[in-house]
């Protein structure tokens, strides 16, 4: 089987409080980059996994975000696969 | 005397202190290690505060597909007690088996002092011992310990007497509507980021957490005015 490149990436949902953002921002601005109006920061998360294509690997990774890799109560996540 | 089993995860901390404050209760408490499968006729489950797997990914979300976790999920669903402290609420959470969850303290700090709770729910079979309205002082000590939930969550908890615990006061971590601890619908499984094991006796300051053990021998203690004094033939002042 193939091996595809499987980048994940999981983000605190939308309406929960981001204060590591706030405080990414915050910094900024400190910095003089006084054009930045927000921040969110989550997770990048890089797999490397053999499937059949592209559409059953991201079906894998889907399942594997639902199952451990974000909270489905405070986190979106968002798969995007490519060949390795 | 009821049998207490306490989970240990690689990365927990508070072990010593749980099973010592529930055998100062007056109950048979002893580990569990989280690979057994077997509970060894646990009439309640507690796991106790840590750093179960380093918090690798998120708090709580490694622990919960230990082995051990199936058996504390089939526990809960007969209805019986199970309870977590501090990271143990972070794996019920995780789990699935309590509402809600636990994220990143809004000023991104990890806080460890003692704060100031009430006691919202006194039908549990953690908090029978105390008096519901009750002004308690419990220490934390979390890095992740707001509470967030969904709004509908949020208002089923609320308008069905499911917060368990509320900080009074200032609220240390940015927790939504200052919750500190919530039930299941059915009341057996609690969840609380304090850690009322590490306050349960006057040398350490306080007793304030000493109730949360109690409770589970409740049944079976001498009551006078709420004041347990003879648990399991051991007299003991709270």
């Amino acid at each position: 089987m193939p091996a595809f490149r499987v980048e994940i990436r999981v983000m605190p949902r939308g309406g929960i409080l981001d204060p590591q953002g706030q405080a990414v921002t915050h910094a900024l601005h400190a910095l003089g980059f006084a054009d930045v109006t927000g921040a969110r920061v989550g997770k990048h998360l890089v797999l490397t996994v053999d499937a059949a294509n592209s559409g059953a690997a991201g079906q894998q990774a889907k399942a594997m975000c639902d199952r451990l890799l974000a909270n489905p109560v405070t986190e979106d996540y968002l798969v995007a696969v490519e060949p390795a | 005397m009821r049998r207490v089993a306490v989970v240990v995860f690689p990365g927990t901390n508070s072990e010593v202190e749980t099973v010592d404050a529930a055998r100062d209760a007056g109950s048979d408490s002893y580990y569990v290690w989280h690979k057994d499968t077997d509970l060894k006729g646990a009439d309640v489950v507690i796991l106790p505060g840590g750093f179960s797997y380093g918090d690798y990914l998120r708090s709580g979300a490694i622990a919960r597909f230990s082995p051990v976790m199936e058996a504390v999920a089939a526990h809960a669903r007969a209805g019986g007690p199970v309870l977590g402290l501090c990271n143990g609420f972070q794996i019920l959470c995780e789990a699935g088996l309590l509402p809600g969850g636990l994220v990143r303290n809004d000023r991104l700090r990890y806080v460890s002092r003692p704060v100031r709770l009430r006691v919202e729910a006194v039908d549990t079979p953690f908090t029978n011992a105390y008096r519901k309205g009750e002004e308690i002082t419990i220490p934390i000590a979390h890095g992740d310990g707001r509470y967030v939930a969904d709004a509908p969550t949020l208002a089923a908890l609320e308008a069905e007497g499911r917060v368990v615990w509320r900080y009074i006061g200032e609220n240390p971590n940015g927790s939504t509507n200052g919750i500190a601890g919530v039930c299941n619908a059915a009341r057996n499984v609690v969840g609380v980021m304090p850690h009322p094991e590490r306050l349960n006796a006057p040398v350490l300051g306080g007793q304030d957490g000493a109730r949360v053990f109690f409770s589970l021998e409740a049944r079976d203690a001498t009551q006078h005015a709420g004041d347990l004094r003879a648990v399991g033939g051991h007299h003991r002042g709270v």
